[in-house]
């Protein structure tokens, strides 16, 4: 698999997230924001964490107007994988990849820390290799995690099966005490319908070596690897 | 030509900032403050004089990056 991973001013995480897929078997081009095209053959574009722009404006909002945002676009159109993860999942759904906002957590704070999730299927390219039911222990860290969506998006999003994570507990109990920053419905991650985009906060490639903390976060990476499309 | 663009949240929109904002005015002791919710304002300088263009620019401005039309409304005020 050929991996694009994009990076804006203030992107950070751009080095960890190649890494994960290095390490997954994927072949990764590093490519510039202000660049009009990607690498030709490129299966998935990966949107990483981090600051862009500082969080101007809103967060997400100016990376989202970049010049890749228009061939990560038609890539996506043409049913190419795109990954953006914690302020790319932000970009994403700035650039109108995916529908809602992440807004200001609801406490107002930073939060860092590990997080449990449920995978709600299993049956995506995202998504394959965990196993029905399981309950990821990943990293979280951001300001901005708040997902909020209107009442028909919301909707739509649940009855279509669009929703990829929920937070949860350890036990995979997906509570109002195990939300760490007000979003919808415990909501840590959405697909798009043809299940090809996928954004979510928290950062599976934090957790892929169990030197530092675990290795819950290879799933994703590999799922991608298995060439599984979507069922 | 100078125009002030105001974009706010829109009703109903949760405004965790606003209410800190709120709490903080109370913890003042700043008589009679009921809600507080808080938004962003440009100052925008333009080239030429033709209100209804600029106005209609700044429309497609709000529309495209200043306003997040998901969460927010926005307010566009042409000046001298």
């Amino acid at each position: 698999m050929k991996a694009a991973v994009i990076t804006f001013p203030g992107s950070n995480r751009d080095g960890d997230v190649a890494k994960a897929l290095k390490q997954a078997g994927a072949t990764v081009a590093h490519i510039w924001h202000a660049d009009t095209e990607l690498p030709a053959g490129t299966d998935l574009v990966v949107l990483p964490g981090g600051f862009s722009y500082g969080d101007y404006l809103r967060t997400g909002a100016i990376a989202g107007r970049a010049n890749i945002m228009d061939a990560t676009r038609a890539h996506a159109e043409r049913g190419g994988y795109v990954l953006g993860i914690c302020n790319g999942f932000q970009i994403v759904c700035e650039a109108g990849l995916l529908p809602g906002i992440l807004m200001r957590n609801a406490d107002l704070k930073f939060v860092c820390k590990r997080q449990h999730l449920t995978v709600e299927r299993t049956d995506t390219p995202y998504t394959n290799a965990y196993t029905k039911g399981q309950v990821i222990d990943v990293c979280i860290a951001h300001g901005e995690g708040n997902y909020i969506a209107d009442t028909e998006t919301l909707a739509r999003l649940e009855g279509e099966g669009l929703v990829a994570f929920r937070y949860a507990d350890a036990q995979g109990r997906v509570t109002a005490a195990a939300n760490p920053n007000g979003s919808q419905n415990n909501i840590a991650g959405i697909y798009s319908p043809k299940l090809n985009v996928l954004g979510l906060m928290p950062h599976p490639e934090n957790l892929i070596d169990s030197l530092t903390g675990g290795i819950d976060g290879r799933g994703m990476f590999a799922s991608l690897m298995s060439g599984k499309r979507a069922a | 030509m100078k125009a002030r663009v105001t974009v706010t949240l829109k009703t109903g929109v949760l405004d965790p900032q606003g209410k800190a904002i709120e709490g903080a005015l109370k913890s003042l002791g700043i008589a009679g403050v009921d809600s507080v919710r808080q938004g962003k304002v440009f100052d925008i300088e333009l080239a030429g004089h033709d209100a209804v263009a600029a106005e209609a620019a700044l429309k497609t401005a709000c529309e495209k990056l200043l306003a997040n039309t998901v969460i927010e409304n926005y307010r566009v005020e042409i000046g001298a």
